[in-house]
This record gives C-alpha cells, sequence and structure tokens, in this order.
C-alpha cells in the first residue's frame, strides 16, 4: 500500500508572497499612442486614422451621411434604454440587469458590418446589435425579467441568435453554424449580395474558457466563414483582464493559424472598418478572423456587482474621457452637424425608453404549461404525465373552493 | 475501400459494428442532411470500425474527422444542428465524453427548450460504453444516469446487433437529441440482422425472453448476461422473464409492470453503479405503480460504487450470471 504524499502538514510561510498578481491597471491605458490598434477618430473627435488603420480606411467609403447618422442615434438610442432597464430592475422589474454603458461604439460599428443574410451569436450584452438586427428589445426584457428562458426564433429576428448565458458556449455554436453554411453552399460563392459569414460575441473573460479556444481550432481547422468579436471591456466581473491573459488578445489569433485585429472600441467607425473587412473576408472563403475590440464596462458587470470594491477610479475616469457617444458627437460636430438632429435624437431616446417602459410593464404569463411545453419535440410520456398531473392538482383547489 | 454491407438481401448474420454501419449508410442515403463527426471516423472507420467504409462512400463533406476535442464536437454538432443538418457524433470511449458534458447537458438538451419550440435539436451522439473488455482506465465505464437525469434528452442502447441497426436509424430520425450507448462488449458477437423489418418505436422495451417467476430487467450489454442467467436457473427449474429496456429516457414501462403483475418479483441490473441510477429510478416506479403485486422487495445487482476498477479485477465489479442469480435466490426467499 502506498502512503499518502500530499497531506502534509508543512508550514505556511508566515509571510507568503503572492503569486503572479494580477496588475489593476490595464494594459490599454496606454492605448492613445498604441501603434498596433486600429483607430480612426481621436478621443477628442478628430478624423486622423493611425498607421494601423490606413488598410481599413477604404472600407469608410460604403458610408453615407445617413449611415452615420444612424450610428450615433444608435449608440445614443442604447444608451438611454440601458439605463432604462437598469432601472426597472432597481425598481423590481426585471430579475437582472446586464449594462452595455461604454462598449455602445464597439457594438453599433460591429453590427452595421454584418449583411442582412447574415448570423449573429451574441453573449448577452450585445443589446444593440440586437435592435440593429431586427429584434424588438422588449424581447430580451422578457428573459431577464424570468417570463423566458430565451424568447425569440433567431430566423425571424434578423438571425440574431439567443443570448448565452454559459461563457463562450456560443462560439461553438456560431463555428458549427458557420460549417453548415459552407456545407450548404451558402457562402463564398462570390456573390458577396448573397454569401453568408457568422459574427460571434465574446469577452475577455470568456477568452479563457476551453470552448472559445476549441471554437477557434474548429474555424481554423475547416475555414469557417466567420468573425469571432472579442469585446475586452477589462473586466471579467471583478477581475481584470491581466489574469485572463498575458499577451494582448488578438495575438492570440496567430497561433490558432488566423488573423486577429485589435481596434479601438470606443471608436465606431475604426470597429465598423475593421469589421466589414473581416466580414467581407469571411464572406468571400478566405476563413475566419479575430479581432479584439478595446473597451470598457463603465457599469457594473450586472446589477447585482458592485464595482467600487475593485475598481480603481482614475481607471474609470480615464475611459468615461474616452466615452464612444462624446467622441463620435465631437466628430459629427466637426463635420457640422445640426443641432437639431442631435437634439431629436436624445429625444428619440427619451421616447424609445419610456416606450420601452411601458411595454416591459405589461408583459404577462407564461401559463405554467411553459414547464413541459418543447422540452422535447416528440411525445415524452413522463413529461405528458406530469404536465396532466399538475393540472389536476391545481383544478383539485377549484374543486375545494367549489365544495 | 472496405464494401459496404449488403442490405438489399432479407437479413444477414452481422456483428453490432456492421449493423450499427449499415444504420449508419442507410440513414445517410436517405437524409442528405445526415453528417457523422468524430475523432478518427475517417479514413480509420473509428477505433471500433463502426464507420468504417463511409467516408469513402459519401465524402469528407458527410463524415468530417474532428479536432480531438469533445466539447468542439458536440458544441460544433449543435450549431450545424441550429442549421438544419441532422449531426451524428462520435465519441470515442465512455470516459472521454465528460469534456462535451457542459455542452450536451447545458446546451444541446435545452436548446429547443430555450427557443420555446422554435427549433429542433436532431443530434445524435454515439458513445460506446461498458466493461468486459479488459481496457484501461476512462475505457469501460457506464456513464448511462448522468444522461438521463438530464430533463431534454433521449437516452438508448440496443443490446444486439438487430435492434442496433434500426435503433440508429430512429435515433436519427428523431427530431430530439438522442445519447446512443453502444455496449462494447457487444460489439463483435454477430446476430441476425432483420433489413426489411420496421415499425417498432425507439422507446419500446421488449420481453426478450418469457418467464415466470421473476422478472430480471436491464440493458445493453446486461441483456445477454440475464439471458445467460435465466439459462443457468432453468436448470434449476426457476423461470426468469428477460425485459431488455433498449430505452432509458424515457423507460416503457408496459412490458416491465405487464411481467411483474405475473411473476411478483423484479430484480434491476445494470453495470453502473447502484446509487442514483437507472435501476434505482425503474425500483422506485415499480414499487409506486405495482406496490400490491410484488411478493418481495425489489432488487438492484449493479456494479459497485467504486471507480471502474482495474481490468484485472473488473469480473469482481461487473455483475455476473452467478451475482443476478444471487439476488434470484433472496427475492424467491420471500
Amino acid at each position: 500500500m502506498s502512503a499518502t504524499r500530499n497531506d502534509a502538514t508543512a508550514p505556511v510561510s508566515a509571510a507568503p508572497t503572492s503569486i503572479a498578481p494580477a496588475t489593476a491597471a490595464p494594459a490599454a491605458f496606454g492605448l492613445d499612442g498604441s501603434a498596433t490598434c486600429v483607430r480612426m477618430i481621436s478621443p477628442a473627435g478628430v478624423f486622423e486614422p493611425n498607421a494601423a488603420a490606413e488598410a481599413f480606411v477604404p472600407y469608410l467609403d460604403r458610408l453615407t451621411e445617413a449611415d452615420h447618422r444612424r450610428f450615433y442615434r444608435d449608440m445614443v438610442v442604447v444608451r438611454k434604454f440601458d439605463t432604462e432597464a437598469a432601472n426597472l430592475q432597481r425598481q423590481g422589474q426585471l430579475a437582472l440587469w446586464v449594462p452595455s454603458h461604454g462598449q455602445e461604439a464597439a457594438q453599433v460599428g460591429s453590427a452595421h458590418a454584418s449583411r442582412p443574410q447574415d448570423h449573429v451569436f451574441p453573449s448577452y450584452r450585445e443589446h444593440v446589435v440586437g435592435m440593429i438586427r431586427g429584434l424588438d428589445v422588449v424581447d430580451i426584457l422578457r428573459m431577464l425579467r424570468g417570463v423566458t428562458l430565451g424568447g425569440w426564433v433567431p430566423e425571424e429576428h434578423g438571425n440574431f441568435h439567443l443570448y448565452t448565458l454559459v461563457l463562450a458556449s456560443q462560439t461553438l455554436h456560431s463555428t458549427g453554424y458557420a460549417m453548415g453554411m459552407q456545407l450548404d453552399g451558402s457562402t463564398a460563392t462570390g456573390n458577396p449580395e448573397t454569401d453568408q459569414a457568422v459574427i460571434v460575441y465574446y469577452g475577455d473573460g470568456a477568452s479563457s474558457q476551453g470552448d472559445a479556444n476549441e471554437a477557434l481550432v474548429f474555424a481554423a481547422s475547416y475555414q469557417t466563414p466567420q468573425v469571432f468579436f472579442l469585446q475586452n471591456n477589462h473586466w471579467a466581473i471583478s477581475v481584470p483582464v491581466s489574469r485572463q491573459s498575458r499577451t494582448p488578445l488578438y495575438l492570440r489569433a496567430q497561433g490558432f493559424g488566423m488573423p486577429g485585429t485589435q481596434v479601438d472600441g470606443n471608436d465606431v467607425l475604426a470597429s465598423f472598418a475593421v469589421t466589414a473587412k473581416s466580414m467581407d473576408d469571411a464572406r468571400a472563403g478566405l476563413g475566419p478572423s479575430l479581432i479584439e475590440a478595446l473597451t470598457y464596462r463603465v457599469g457594473a458587470h450586472t446589477t447585482a456587482d458592485d464595482p467600487t470594491k475593485y475598481r480603481d477610479p482614475a481607471e474609470l475616469a480615464y475611459w468615461v474621457a474616452r466615452d464612444p457617444i462624446l467622441r463620435f458627437r465631437s466628430y459629427l460636430q466637426g463635420r457640422g452637424i445640426e443641432q437639431e438632429f442631435l437634439d431629436a435624437v436624445d429625444e428619440e431616446a427619451a421616447d424609445f425608453a419610456a416606450d420601452t417602459r411601458t411595454r416591459a410593464l405589461e408583459i404577462t404569463g407564461p401559463e405554467r404549461s411553459v414547464i413541459f411545453d418543447n422540452v422535447y419535440a416528440e411525445p415524452h410520456p413522463l413529461v405528458a404525465e406530469q404536465k396532466a398531473w399538475l393540472e389536476r392538482y391545481e383544478a383539485s383547489f377549484d374543486e375545494d373552493k367549489n365544495r | 475501400m472496405i464494401a459496404a454491407t449488403d442490405t438489399s438481401v432479407a437479413s444477414a448474420s452481422l456483428p453490432m459494428t456492421k449493423a450499427l454501419n449499415a444504420g449508419l449508410r442507410q440513414a445517410l442515403l436517405d437524409d442528405p442532411k445526415v453528417l457523422l463527426m468524430g475523432e478518427d471516423i475517417g479514413p480509420l472507420g473509428g477505433v471500433f470500425r463502426v464507420t468504417e467504409g463511409l467516408i469513402a462512400e459519401f465524402g469528407d463533406k458527410r463524415v468530417l474527422d474532428t479536432p480531438l476535442a469533445e466539447s468542439g464536437i458536440i458544441g460544433t454538432a449543435i450549431g450545424l444542428a441550429l442549421r438544419g443538418f441532422r449531426p451524428v457524433c462520435e465519441i470515442q470511449f465512455d470516459g472521454f465524453v465528460f469534456p462535451g458534458f457542459d455542452q450536451i447537458t447545458s446546451q444541446l438538451s435545452r436548446m429547443r427548450n430555450r427557443h420555446e419550440g422554435g427549433v429542433i435539436m436532431p443530434v445524435v451522439i454515439r458513445i460506446p460504453y461498458g466493461g468486459h473488455i479488459g481496457s484501461i482506465e476512462h475505457h469501460q465505464e457506464s456513464p448511462e444516469a448522468y444522461f438521463a437525469h438530464t430533463p431534454g434528452l433521449r437516452v438508448v442502447s440496443p443490446s444486439n446487433p438487430h435492434d442496433a441497426y434500426w435503433m440508429m436509424q430512429e435515433a436519427i430520425k428523431s427530431d430530439d437529441p438522442v445519447i446512443f450507448f453502444e455496449p462494447k462488449s457487444r460489439y463483435w458477437p454477430k446476430g441476425e440482422v432483420r433489413f426489411g423489418e420496421s415499425g417498432t418505436p425507439l422507446h419500446a422495451s421488449r420481453v426478450a425472453l418469457e418467464g415466470t417467476d421473476v422478472t430480471v430487467v436491464g440493458h445493453g450489454a446486461m441483456v445477454s448476461v440475464l439471458l445467460q442467467a435465466a439459462e443457468l436457473a432453468q436448470a434449476e427449474g426457476i423461470s426468469l422473464e428477460v425485459i431488455d429496456l433498449r430505452s432509458i429516457s424515457p423507460i416503457d414501462y408496459g412490458p416491465i409492470l405487464g411481467s411483474v403483475q405475473k411473476t411478483g418479483r423484479l430484480i434491476v441490473t445494470q453495470e453502473a453503479p447502484g446509487f442514483v441510477s437507472v435501476g434505482s429510478e425503474i425500483a422506485a416506479t415499480v414499487a409506486e405503480r405495482a406496490f400490491y403485486t410484488l411478493e418481495a422487495p425489489v432488487l438492484r445487482v449493479s456494479g459497485f460504487d467504486t471507480p471502474f476498477p482495474p481490468a484485472a479485477v473488473e469480473t469482481h465489479f461487473l455483475p455476473s450470471p452467478d451475482r443476478v442469480l444471487e439476488a434470484v435466490d433472496r427475492v424467491l426467499a420471500y
């Protein structure tokens, strides 16, 4: 019989040294001078593409004045919606809220780079991506109000797939979906109007999950038509990105055998241009790629979180000064946008939020039968039996009342 | 190139590996959306050769050798199913399914429910399982209870080549995810496969041997152990009725309850550890539904509640005909 080797009662050093501390201040504090991070608009709102942006500037040519206005409108509206949803949670109308404050440019820019025929696999914070794809945001609220586990059919809502709460699970689903596009011949035919691609959203925390890495392996292996859009918002609840990775996340792409690009995720034009190129390449059969969008979760992880317990106020201030909406507004003002438009957008956002509140409070249901419905597609005797039993049980109380 | 099994004949004597191969081939022929995916299933034909010859016949767009990552296999199969395909995934050995367990239990099993019925999830996951093959750790396990405990999954296990042939096709036709446990120790013995026969529902259990004194229930490789036990018992004048579950989730209780009405005595058997097992579930249900017909407590004959042991002592771990007969003696003593 062998002796047990790992039950030693060796004394713990009185003054243990830390194992490789995570650095609290993200490396991206130095984002402004980065030579590798694609940026079009300076924090002051001036259009001055950096060297890394050179290859992507031509993609901005496809944007019209109306597109610029739409980008601004989408960012402002979702910011207001986001605040309203957080309020609804505080008032007990939602079980939880997942704020997107601060990440609007990364999401709006990337979402507008997708085409109607593309498929989008979100994580759970991409509210504006859903809006842009045609999802009614009340469908998102239904889930967070606890009346459904999902709530929409992707094909009927802009090919915007369901939120996935287990981190990075959706990366594999998206890769399988993209494999399906290859197998059924819906991509790389040479027609950009119909060729399809997939974009999947995940974050710096999820990048540590095995599934995220397996998805990159499968995507590279099968050369799927797919973009991995990694929003590095610098915090996985309370843990800084330096605990997830000691290398910039976009550099991981090279190890998997695909292009990786880092983009200023608080710059909506840069986010659009980089994603537009990657999605074009994916549809054209050039394979998958990874985009790391550097952004910041200005709010809490969820309404159950308290970031003041773990974040440096100076870091927050740094990012707030690089707010994506303020930056794009300065840019538009520099191009001479009329104040009336900006005011109208604010008004629209307020109306949108108020309408959302009204409709959120009108959410009803579900019937208790949803416990049993749709667990299986085909008949299942045990579930059917239990559904019938619950009905009889509930009805028995009615009989008591009628006695 | 390996010649495909000739299924134009009425029947043939085949090992289960070839019967499964014929079932997969028929499914590939019947529906262009059916795909096979897994590790080493292409030119090698799988480590047990179940997919032998299929990549040559159907090409690498229907039979996909995947990277070596079980979560990746299941997760991408979910995406393919969302796209309209019907993937059949091979997990190489029972003990290797767990890297994919999260995708099976948190994603695959719930996708339809989460979509409020808006999608179907026709994914089959083939898992060679069970002992009696004298192999190393993680190669002889029976993890079916984990999957039977997960709502949204269907779980089946054939015991013989003929059932393997038609059950594989029915599993692939199902719009729900099916975990298909293949009893490794029954891969090689031959049995008659009747190709033209059809019409049995996937979840129908069957009376494998009629008897009068004690009902014994099992699935997969246990069925042949039970038939051996019945033969030995017969020599002593004891008649066992053998029920082959075929389906572990849902369980078809009709034949079990019918048999218990007749015998009044029930023994449930399995290679898996007995604690919180499929056999425990059957024992509880029969106690609820047939209490007054029982002449004795329902007994379980299972693997022990230990890790699967080194192969050198596996015969002491796995339920044998003698262990079944020991339980038969106990139920008859009441």
